[in-house]
């Protein structure tokens, strides 16, 4: 039996929050999570009792976020790979949304997959469904995505918990 | 393992620790939900919990108007769980629909209002069970009538016992006064909200 829509929104909420802010970043990611909850409750009634309702959220969640980075492109310019050289937003802390500062900076492929795998807890093969391509090539952006996140990250706050 | 999948797992769990969204931000883009809900005509259910000198009570509403008023001791999460099977899976605590209701229900125990005048959704019940419920409003504020007179009035004077369910499943107990139905000796009888309730508010409605 399907829970009642409000139980859905408490319990997968704050991860679709958190998938929208790395994928679209923290200033569009309410409305990104607005739409993907109004969709989420107007097909409610008719997703199947057995569906897994997270990966359905992030699906939704996947195609708003579409919509929005389409939008955000036409007024600003994408940056093609992550910077390397020094922070542009500061040194990070632990205590807050920097991370997703730095996730903002991967390319459009390598954010989704992070996100969609690592916050929305999607296997690489449904991620394959959701973005085209192999389970392989899914894998593999995740790793690049990370590997980046990690350069990033060097001698910074991680260096002392690599220890 | 490798320092590659060691910063690996470092990464990603930094990435799962930060940026939970606050209770704040939560709550805001759930009353943002609401709105737009609403708006979009797919809110089949809304409700929400007022306090009340009866203790905790849940209300829920359709677009047509006032669907179930419960008691605590019907324990609340069922009862939504129990809307939502019944009634829609569309369903979202949202207290704004509930304005009228909820403020009505504050006059009543403030003894300034005597009758309700809200728009009702009997969808929950059926048949003679209804036709009980939809007469019980006639009962006027402080007065009550029999299991047996009500099932006479309605025109099946042998249906005490099924005068008794009609109230017993009563959807909207306060609003649909039921507490004013008494057994024929003039003892309370059941209520959904327990006896201690009922007693309460049949002392309040004599005391005015």
């Amino acid at each position: 039996m399907k829970k009642p829509f409000e139980k859905i929104v408490a319990e997968h909420g704050p991860t679709v929050l958190r998938v929208c802010r790395a994928v679209v970043g923290f200033n569009d990611a309410d409305d990104a999570w607005s739409e993907t909850f109004i969709s989420a409750m107007k097909a409610y009634p008719v997703l199947p009792d057995d569906a897994v309702v997270e990966a359905w959220l992030v699906t939704i969640a996947h195609r708003k976020a579409i919509d929005i980075i389409r939008v955000q492109k036409r007024i600003a310019i994408p940056v093609g790979e992550v910077p390397d050289r020094p922070s542009p937003v500061g040194a990070p802390r632990s205590t807050d949304h920097e991370i997703w500062d730095y996730v903002k900076f991967l390319p459009e492929k390598q954010r989704q997959v992070v996100a969609y795998h690592f916050l929305g807890g999607l296997a690489y093969g449904e991620i394959a469904e959701i973005l085209g391509g192999t389970t392989d090539a899914a894998r593999r952006a995740a790793a690049d995505g990370i590997k980046s996140l990690r350069k990033t990250f060097a001698g910074q706050d991680l260096k002392g918990a690599s220890q | 393992m490798n320092t590659d999948t060691k910063g690996e797992r470092e990464i990603s769990d930094l990435l799962a620790s930060t940026a939970v969204p606050t209770v704040e931000t939560m709550e805001q883009l759930h009353r943002r939900l609401e709105e737009s809900a609403e708006q979009a005509k797919i809110l089949d259910v809304a409700y929400t919990t007022i306090d009340t000198p009866v203790g905790t009570l849940l209300l829920a509403a359709t677009e047509n108007g006032l669907l179930r008023v419960a008691y605590e001791c019907e324990d609340l999460d069922k009862v939504v769980d129990t809307l939502s099977t019944k009634i829609s899976q569309r369903i979202l605590k949202s207290p704004k629909r509930l304005d009228a209701a909820a403020f009505e229900i504050d006059e009543y125990f403030g003894r300034t209002r005597k009758r309700f005048d809200l728009p009702l959704d009997f969808s929950l019940s059926s048949g003679f069970r209804q036709m009980v419920q939809k007469h019980l409003p006639q009962i006027a504020y402080g007065m009550t009538e029999s299991y047996k007179q009500v099932a006479t009035i309605v025109g099946n004077p042998k249906a005490v016992r099924a005068v008794g369910t009609a109230c017993a499943t009563n959807p909207l107990p306060i609003v649909v006064p039921c507490h004013r139905v008494l057994r024929t000796d003039g003892t309370l009888g059941g209520y959904v909200g327990g006896l201690a309730a009922k007693t309460e508010l049949l002392n309040m409605e004599a005391a005015a």
